[in-house]
């Protein structure tokens, strides 16, 4: 009986852990694992094949390990023991073999996927894209419609299955942009401007939030993202544009000030060059060659 | 009166305000304190001072490396436990947690730092300075007065990162210091400047390391020992050094960079005027990521010498190990952009980086198989540093899956920077270096003190690190996909509340298992007598250093061994081992303490102190210093002295008992 002790206490705990994973997990429905958009969905289904995958090589290393540590005890007189024995060509070529497979095929899957969910790629869908510029502040986000005239502050409405063109850029500390029900994040940073293509397929409301560290109000900076229908989106963004509240650059420095706890803005937007105006703010000393264009698709100049 | 060109920025209001670190800025002092009161009552002083101090022995050096990295783990776990309680408490309250934003930064940056510099760093240090030589069957390190400056450099940086407790406060950057964040114009206080010269001179110390170690290995092997005669745990140390050797020039150079940028406003990785903080987050992970993997090649080492000890068995596999610790040694340099997969670069660059990372696994891979099969056919013993394997062949190989998978840039873009991430990297170094370290410093202990540590314990704290692993980092993976980002310190997700004190209570049964060490070491102390290892090799070992008495003697081999096979003492054993004869023994020269070592590291202290709080006087005076010191050792040719083979003939006798 003494011998049974260990692996008695050892899969008593495993199982024990288990039941509280599982008390844990139950009910709850990850935005990672559950994504509303059609990026998100893409990179799911990717992580879960990649999972598949290692388990070709975990399930067998952890069968080994359980049973050579028990077969090969020292008080295991029915073992047989070759303490010579340590070299096989064929078995090493087996364990060179198969990692070097999985790794091959997860390889191509990298490489297009790579490609096929590059952020920077526009995603094709029935209505043309709707462009918001995201600004990352200390400690809120500005989002700018340009086409639509209007700029909000901690909230960003979309519409379904309405591709969103992101262009992403920071006046603070290097920042990130995250949605996780949407798919991918990006980094916001000074003086240029970063790209990122998500599309929400499913209506209600999200959240999205800074998964890089930008000083003292960091986490504060989640934000809801309310993905509404067409006509609805229509309606907020008509009402929007007719607030008495608008945003030029003198109100957006007022906004830029280091802030917590930002309550939501919507505003009219009244200059439409703001965006470039906050990227140029790191540009004036010179050094490097920037683009003096008014034309928003061109940043990509300075991109890198 | 204007007292700046004195004392610099130093002033009273950089005491601490908050409960919490007034309590350390207290208490830090009063342990000190108490230390020097300790040290004269008992007339200790001239005994540290010869014995310690201006020691050059290399395992009195992986002793003292030891003793500081064993603090550092406390208060890295202690920094650990304010994080997770905090975040805990912010689920259960609702509100804010327990400790400013501020403090909270400043703790997840210090964590970071400690635990990779100060303990795991440390550790691999004590590890290879007491095993290393001994194992090689070298009398010494190749530079044995380097070897202890290098140490005194890793001290003294370790004393200014607490320091930065008791004034001015730490960094709140991140352990990796991105700027813009870390630049002047954000964060202009001093906390960016301890951390800056902290990692400086603790870089320098560990590429002299580097440097020593290379050339001990390549220089001081036993002879009759080729390099495909080294036990693995040589090879993956060679290895190590040899990254050391290429990345530290790197983490140097930018952050001396960084340096200027903060002293005299230059511009290097500003954002305007022609900086480019990309620059310095390519350079740093230029140096950061095969700096993880100097952290885990030692650790593979270590367990290759552990299995196949405690299996009774040859390592399975050889040459292709020290093939898969060449292949990781090279990828490593290729790897760094899967650090920032989400910076926007093209698919090309990041599918380029995400295939290399995933290569990594290839070798890694395998060297678990090799440790597999060498349990195979074997007679395993169940010691305690044989439960740190199994713990970490299961612990590393769910670490290695999820670096796989976020080696997957599509991935990636969904789980960088969230506690998936941190998830993953506690899972590798958690359950890959610290666990092998822990196992390591079971293993070698007596050869260094002369007795065992207590099994029971040591196998009940090996439970306790396991269980309480699993449940602080398992629910982060969980919280990462629900969209919880690292260095979160409060939230308004009540979803989220049940992972966060899950998980909190891991990282109380981690300190549960830590404490359980300290117990393990105090009771083993107290049993002494009963655990004294009176043959010098207690596991039935293969390699070298326990073909010495223990504890190993200053002089490490009498008479250095001739080696003509792999695993030499294994098979002189089974040989039947000859004695020495009286002729044998011959005239050995060993190194002569000095005390540069150790006054040239506190004067790079007081100059980094002089950078951090800008008193440039102390900085003109103590490089100067440095230099004389420098050039004085330099020309001092009295540094070695004479064991006759008489003397050494009765030290042996006796240490042979």
């Amino acid at each position: 009986m003494k011998k049974l002790v260990w692996p008695i206490i050892i899969i008593g705990t495993a199982f024990g852990f288990l039941a509280i994973m599982w008390w844990l997990v139950a009910g709850t429905k990850p935005d990672v694992i559950y994504p509303s958009g059609q990026v998100g969905d893409h990179q799911q289904s990717l992580l879960m094949l990649t999972v598949l995958l290692s388990a070709a090589v975990v399930i067998p290393v952890f069968l080994m390990l359980g049973i050579f540590a028990w077969r090969y005890r020292d008080t295991n007189k029915k073992a047989k023991y070759k303490p010579e024995w340590q070299e096989n060509v064929l078995l090493e070529a087996i364990w060179w073999g198969i990692p070097v497979i999985i790794i091959t095929s997860l390889a191509i899957v990298t490489w297009f996927s790579s490609h096929s969910l590059d952020p920077h790629k526009a995603i094709v869908a029935d209505k043309p894209p709707l462009k918001v510029q995201v600004v990352a502040l200390q400690w809120k986000w500005l989002f700018i419609y340009p086409e639509e005239g209007i700029a909000t502050v901690n909230s960003l409405p979309l519409e379904v299955d309405r591709p969103v063109s992101f262009e992403v850029a920071a006046d603070a500390p290097m920042s990130a942009f995250w949605i996780p029900s949407l798919g991918s994040q990006i980094y916001a940073m000074n003086g240029m401007s970063t790209k990122l293509n998500l599309i929400p397929n499913k209506t209600g409301i999200f959240y999205g939030y800074n998964t890089n560290i930008n000083g003292e109000g960091y986490s504060d900076m989640k934000f809801p993202v309310e993905v509404m229908p067409g006509d609805a989106f229509k309606k907020l963004s008509k009402k929007i544009a007719s607030s008495s509240m608008t945003l030029d650059y003198n109100h957006y420095e007022e906004i830029a000030k280091p802030s917590r706890d930002e309550p939501v803005h919507q505003m009219s937007l009244s200059d439409k060059g703001l965006y470039d105006k906050i990227l140029m703010k790191y540009m004036d000393h010179g050094g490097h060659e920037a683009p003096a264009s008014e034309d928003n698709s061109n940043h990509e100049g300075m991109e890198h | 009166m204007d007292l700046s060109w004195l004392i610099g920025r130093l002033g009273l209001e950089h005491l601490p305000s908050e409960p919490a670190t007034i309590g350390a800025a207290i208490g830090m002092p009063l342990m000190a304190l108490a230390v020097v009161a300790g040290l004269t009552y008992f007339k200790k002083w001239t005994w540290l001072w010869k014995e310690w101090i201006t020691t050059v022995d290399a395992k009195k050096i992986g002793i003292m490396y030891g003793i500081v990295s064993v603090l550092m783990l406390i208060r890295g776990i202690g920094d650990a436990i304010m994080l997770r309680m905090h975040t805990a408490a912010a689920g259960i309250t609702g509100g804010d947690g327990l400790f400013q934003t501020d403090t909270f930064q400043q703790v997840f940056t210090a964590h970071g730092i400690i635990m990779i510099f100060f303990v795991a760093m440390g550790l691999m240090f004590a590890l290879i300075n007491i095993a290393l030589p001994l194992m090689i069957g070298a009398r010494d390190v190749a530079f044995p007065w380097l070897n202890s400056f290098s140490f005194w450099l890793f001290a003294v940086a370790m004393i200014l990162v607490n320091f930065s407790l008791v004034l001015g406060g730490f960094s709140n950057g991140g352990w990796l210091g991105y700027p813009p964040l870390t630049s002047l114009e954000y964060s202009p206080g001093p906390g960016v400047d301890y951390w800056l010269w902290t990692l400086q001179i603790a870089g320098i110390g560990t590429l002299l390391s580097g440097i020593n170690f290379i050339v001990t290995i390549i220089s001081h092997r036993a002879p009759g020992m080729t390099l495909m005669k080294m036990p693995v745990f040589a090879w993956s140390v060679l290895i190590t050094m040899v990254l050391v050797l290429l990345a530290f020039p790197i983490l140097t150079a930018t952050l001396s960079m960084m340096t200027l940028d903060r002293l005299f406003e230059m511009h290097f990785f500003t954002s305007e005027a022609g900086g480019n903080p990309m620059m310095y987050v390519n350079l740093i992970w230029a140096w950061g990521h095969p700096e993880v993997y100097i952290l885990v090649l030692p650790a593979f080492g270590i367990f290759s010498e552990i299995v196949s000890v405690m299996a009774r068995k040859a390592l399975f596999g050889y040459k292709t190990m020290v093939a898969a610790l060449t292949a990781i040694m090279f990828f490593s340099f290729l790897v760094w952009q899967h650090h920032f997969f989400t910076m926007g670069a093209g698919a090309n660059v990041n599918a380029f980086f995400g295939i290399m990372t995933m290569i990594i696994a290839i070798p890694t891979g395998v060297k678990i198989f090799n440790w597999l099969f060498t349990m195979y056919r074997g007679k395993i013993k169940f010691t305690t540093p044989m439960i740190w394997f199994l713990c970490f062949v299961a612990t590393f190989t769910i670490g290695g899956v999820t670096g796989v998978m976020m080696a997957v840039p599509a991935i990636d873009y969904q789980v960088h920077n969230t506690l998936f991430l941190v998830a993953h990297f506690h899972n590798t170094i958690i359950g890959g270096v610290v666990f092998a370290f822990l196992a390591a410093i079971t293993y070698w202990f007596p050869k260094i003190f002369g007795f065992r540590l207590h099994e029971g314990l040591g196998k009940i704290a090996a439970y306790f690190w396991q269980i309480g692993f699993l449940l602080a980092f398992m629910p982060l993976y969980a919280l990462g996909l629900m969209g919880a980002v690292r260095r979160l310190d409060n939230y308004d997700n009540p979803e989220w509340t049940p992972f966060f004190v899950v998980s909190g209570i891991g990282v109380l049964a981690i300190t549960l298992g830590a404490g359980m060490l300290v117990v393990q070491i105090a009771y083993s102390v107290y049993k002494r007598k009963t655990l004294r290892d009176k043959t010098g090799d207690p596991w039935d070992g293969r390699t070298l250093e326990w073909s010495t008495p223990s504890p190993a003697p200053f002089y490490n081999f009498a008479v250095i061994p001739k080696v003509t096979r792999r695993d030499e003492w294994w098979y002189q054993k089974l040989d039947g081992v000859k004695s020495l004869k009286r002729s044998d023994y011959k005239d050995i020269v060993l190194p002569k303490n000095s005390s540069l070592g150790f006054v040239i590291a506190v004067l790079v202290g007081l100059f980094g102190f002089g950078a951090i709080w800008h008193v440039w006087w102390l900085m003109i005076v103590s490089m100067v210093a440095i230099i004389y010191f420098a050039i004085r050792r330099g020309l001092d040719d009295d540094v070695e002295y004479t064991i006759p083979a008489v003397e050494l003939y009765r030290l042996d006798k006796e240490a042979r008992g």
